[in-house]
């Protein structure tokens, strides 16, 4: 047994925390800002967050994932660390020329209280950042919220940093596709353009963290939303922002600051999410939505109503971020799978009420709990005394699927250990296919696997 | 094979990397490139400060302690004072295999579980004492466990939380767990290597030598610096146990805290990463008398070399004879496998660039397999891991390191006890063994090779550029960097979820794994055809349309 010390018997916890279901702000702005074209991240603090949160989105997408850091050292830690990122900025745009670097902070820079818009400020002044070139910041201190809160903190410090206000009106409406894969941003554009509508989507990690192997290497890959398609967005007509956790505070701020309108959607993952997205996006662009899309839609919904018997009923765990677990947990619920345990170590209010609220008819016995110690350590006590059909979370999963034989399915991030969550998006009809495909694919091997030799069905 | 091969001179490319750095940082940097030659003693600056911005591949002083050290280690529970991130990133992330062992499937085992405070923004505010002093107890109500790490974050010792005084203070009042602290908070030193003498210290003073049961068999050796990745120390036990040594305790692969507690009683240190544990090393020589000499069991020669050495410290008859059965029995096969991939390797250049200590010990696994290291370097070590421990009393500690403590360690008035005298020890010199000596990896290193201290990415592009190697060896941020260049890269952190490569059966799994990146077919697929063939040649389009 890989975790043989998780006893049956949950006591409450207060202070610890026990295999997380969340980690750190600054790992989200990274990848924000590698939504952005010819970014550099850069980690202001000391370089060993910088090394692990590399690490991390290139096991994660097997691909090169590039930042700077501060590095600080115990003496700037003391003295404050405005002299190490006034000479990385100088040696960033000497040595590697990107044409902007996006700054967040860590709980060092955080704790000592470095202020970075002063800091910026005072670099630009004193020319360290090159004629043409951009510095943007946010701050992501690691003791509030977690990598969520990280990815939205970047965004806003993107809108903050680059968005523009011409006062001519653009006909084009921004989407904030949230904390999703470059799958998901591809898919999300491509409903766009299939249906006609002229968006501008940021962050945009397409083409970034899953750049192709041609033999030469990209330090900016081809992908990143624009500069300039980002500043255009304070013209937009309107914006739709996916997630309420990573996307509502950019979306505030588009209002607050350039009078862009907004809705706050759910990442449109599922049957009913997905409905919700291309509906508000054809009002929004003004669009109606092509023939095309009633039958990739009615695929999804064939696929449903041609399985149903094997999922129908099913008790399903779930683990990972909010805007991820939301969406899906209305999915499971049009499925008529019961959604029994639900856990996500990203802190907030509404989180809790929305499940329960979506769950309150099909499955109004759920388990749900989020922020502190809302971790899978809790999480397997609770399957341990009540038992689920299907697991869904990221690679850290596997420890309780194996220790107590569930059907697992990878969803979110991380996933460390197997590839697809980069190349096929999960969003949308064809996104609720291939979510439905790995379901399926994980219930029906475990049949496979379990039935008797005159149980076992050639079709199925 | 590789000593015959000149090397290309690469001062040209050194120059050519220097120039795109602000001179300032030239300056600095030309002092950690230092082309071999081994006539000369040459100074290779190294851990010294991280250049901010410059792309680093290092890590820090947390990851140095919890991480590399403690992190191992089955049965204590690795507490992580701190935001929920430092415990996450290096939860299961290294590969330290373990096994309970005699203890079986119920035995000890928290490697899998992943510990943390998770501070908030109010412990940063107002202190976090009181929540570590919770979480300490719950993990104690839960688990029930012989020992409690508790590992210092960044902003711990910003805040001023006593770690030291809480785990004191849990100590007494469990009195049947053993709770100790570190502080090993990220920013300490300029590397990882602050945080492998951090641990090295705790372990000294709170856990080395608190039990006194003698080993009963004969030849009881510790192995220290061998973390177990990929299942190293499997392999090796594998063979110590064939040549009928009894190891007390690895430090800290596969490892328990009683091991660690026990390892006193030992008759030998052997030494496999210089860099992470010969504080360890030293300290108990002064302590308690045991004398330590360095190994390294990566290669089939090697390991045979270094059983040998074990075979001569005891001037045991039955001993050596049985380990010259082992090597008979063993080395055969290896040197078959290594004959069998020449025709792939042979000829091939490598560039290694990883933590402290595999750059150099893999060069001789390349070596066996024909294959040329152009240019190494390390992350984190310091001058004596470049230049040899001559060099020890030279080096001077610069104000980024200097707060790292230095334990004053003498004598055990009870427990010193000299396992060679003097004399036996000059003895044995003499016939070739070297004690309390480790010479370097620029000593194993052809001239006009290369070494570069905690390279830049900027560096490596360009050396990568330069040298076109066959491999390269690095760490999981440079993997795809490198193959998107059309250059197979081994992780010789993670070995790629493969091992082990350690002792006589990892020396065989190197040899075919290098093979199998070496002739690995879609290399030679990375254009697409219409490129290759030249497209943008009018000729082929006009054919078709006439």
């Amino acid at each position: 047994m890989l975790l043989r010390h998780t006893p049956k018997e949950v006591k409450e916890r207060k202070a610890l925390t026990i295999n997380p279901a969340k980690t750190c702000q600054p790992v989200g702005a990274m990848y924000a800002a590698l939504g952005v074209h010819g970014c550099l991240p850069h980690s202001h603090g000391s370089q060993g967050c910088c090394s692990y949160h590399r690490s991390v989105l290139t096991r994660h997408y097997k691909d090169p994932i590039m930042a700077g850091t501060s590095a600080f050292t115990e003496g700037s830690s003391v003295f404050g660390g405005q002299a190490n990122l006034m000479q990385a900025l100088t040696n960033m745009f000497t040595i590697y020329n990107p044409d902007l670097v996006a700054v967040h902070t860590t709980c060092l820079s955080e704790t000592i209280g470095d202020d970075l818009n002063q800091i910026c400020s005072k670099a630009i002044e004193d020319g360290k950042v090159p004629a043409g070139k951009k510095v943007i910041y946010c701050n992501t201190p690691s003791y509030i919220g977690s990598h969520v809160t990280g990815f939205s903190n970047m965004c806003t410090g993107i809108v903050k940093g680059l968005v523009e206000h011409t006062g001519v009106a653009k006909d084009q409406v921004n989407i904030l596709p949230g904390w999703v894969e470059p799958s998901d941003m591809r898919e999300i554009k491509r409903i766009a353009k299939d249906m006609g509508a002229k968006i501008v989507l940021y962050p945009d990690t397409s083409d970034v963290v899953d750049s192709p192997q041609t033999g030469e290497y990209k330090m900016y890959p081809d992908g990143g939303a624009t500069v300039e398609d980002i500043a255009s967005s304070g013209d937009s007509i309107k914006t739709l922002a996916c997630g309420a956790f990573a996307s509502e505070d950019a979306a505030k701020l588009l209002d607050s600051s350039f009078k862009v309108p907004y809705e706050v959607l759910d990442i449109p993952v599922g049957l009913s999410a997905s409905d919700r997205f291309i509906t508000a996006l054809s009002e929004a662009a003004r669009v109606t939505v092509p023939a095309a899309f009633v039958a990739e839609r009615g695929r999804l919904v064939d696929v449903i109503a041609d399985m149903t018997q094997y999922l129908h009923g099913k008790k399903v765990a779930i683990f990972g971020d909010p805007d991820q677990l939301i969406p899906m947990v209305e999915f499971l619920l049009d499925l008529d799978m019961i959604p029994t345990h639900v856990i996500s170590g990203t802190p907030g209010k509404k989180f809790t009420k929305k499940i329960q609220e979506l769950c309150a008819e099909k499955a109004p016995n759920v388990q749900v709990q989020n922020g502190a110690q809302a971790d899978m350590f809790l999480l397997h006590q609770w399957i341990k005394n009540e038992p689920v059909d299907l697991l869904l979370g990221n690679t850290y999963g596997k420890y309780i699927a194996r220790d107590e034989d569930i059907p697992f399915v990878r969803y979110g991030f991380p996933i460390l250990d197997r590839i697809g969550h980069s190349y096929f998006p999960t969003v949308g009809y064809t996104g609720g296919i291939r979510l439905l495909e790995l379901m399926l694919g994980a219930i029906m091997d475990r049949q496979d696997r379990d039935a008797d030799d005159t149980k076992v069905e050639l079709v199925m | 094979m590789s000593e015959d091969k000149k090397l290309p001179d690469p001062s040209i490319i050194k120059e050519e990397i220097l120039a795109k750095y602000p001179p300032k940082i030239a300056r600095k940097r030309a002092k950690s490139m230092v082309v071999v030659d081994k006539s000369m003693d040459q100074e290779v600056q190294s851990n010294v400060r991280t250049i901010p911005g410059i792309i680093t591949q290092r890590g820090c002083c947390y990851a140095g302690c919890k991480g590399v050290v403690l992190g191992p280690t089955r049965d204590i529970i690795n507490l992580v004072h701190g935001p929920i991130g430092c415990s996450f990133y290096a939860w299961l992330t290294r590969r330290n295999q373990t096994d309970p062992g005699e203890a079986g499937p119920d035995g000890e085992n928290f490697i899998n579980y992943c510990f943390s405070t998770d501070m908030q923004d109010s412990n940063i505010v107002f202190g976090g004492e009181k929540k570590l002093k919770q979480a300490i107890q719950e993990a104690y109500d839960i688990f029930k466990p012989k020992a409690i790490g508790v590992f210092s974050t960044c902003p711990v010792g910003l805040i001023g939380d006593d770690v030291h005084a809480v785990s004191r203070e849990m100590k007494e009042k469990f009195g049947d767990c053993n709770v100790f602290g570190f502080s090993c908070e990220g920013y300490k030193g300029v590397s990882q290597s602050a945080g492998h003498h951090i641990a090295n210290n705790q372990l000294f003073k709170h856990v080395i030598g608190r039990d006194n049961t003698q080993p009963e068999g004969k030849y009881n050796i510790n192995l220290l610096g061998e973390y177990n990745i990929g299942g190293d120390a499997f392999e090796l036990d594998r063979i110590f146990e064939l040549c009928g040594i009894n190891v007390i305790s690895t430090f800290s692969g596969n490892s328990n805290v009683t091991g660690f507690e026990r390892s006193h009683t030992a008759d030998l240190n052997l030494v496999m990463c210089h860099r992470s544990i010969n504080y360890v090393a030293e300290m108990m020589e002064t302590k308690y008398g045991i004398p330590w000499f360095k190994v390294n069991f990566i290669g089939g020669d090697a390991t045979a070399k270094s059983l040998r050495r074990i075979g001569e410290y005891y001037e045991d008859p039955e001993l050596i004879a049985r380990i010259e059965e082992v090597i008979t029995a063993e080395l055969p096969s290896v040197k078959q496998a290594a004959k069998d991939v020449l025709k792939t390797t042979d000829g091939k250049l490598a560039m290694m660039f990883v933590g402290g200590s595999r750059a150099h010990h893999y060069q001789e696994l390349f070596a066996e397999m024909g294959m040329t290291t152009v240019s190494a370097g390390y992350e984190f070590a310091h001058r004596d891991d470049y230049e040899g421990r001559k060099v020890l009393p030279t080096i001077k500690v610069d104000a980024d390191s200097r707060n790292i403590e230095e334990l004053k360690i003498e004598a055990d008035p009870e427990l010193y006890n000299p396992r060679k005298t003097k004399v036996e020890l000059e003895d044995l010199e003499k016939n070739g063994l070297e004690f309390s000596e480790y010479k370097g990896m620029k000593n194993d290193m052809a001239d006009q090779s290369l070494i570069v201290d905690d390279i830049s990415h900027w560096e490596a592009d360009k050396l990568i550029e330069y040298y076109k190697p066959d491999i390269f060896c690095a760490g999981i941020k440079e993997k795809y960097v490198v193959q998107k260049m059309g250059i197979p890269l081994k992780q010789l952190h993670s070995y790629d979820y493969g091992g082990p490569y350690a002792g006589f059966e990892g020396a065989k799994n190197f040899y075919t794994d290098i093979e199998r990146m070496l002739s690995t077919s879609i290399w030679k697929k990375l254009k697409a055809p219409w490129l290759e063939t030249g497209a943008s040649d009018p000729c082929i389009c006009a054919e078709y349309v006439a």
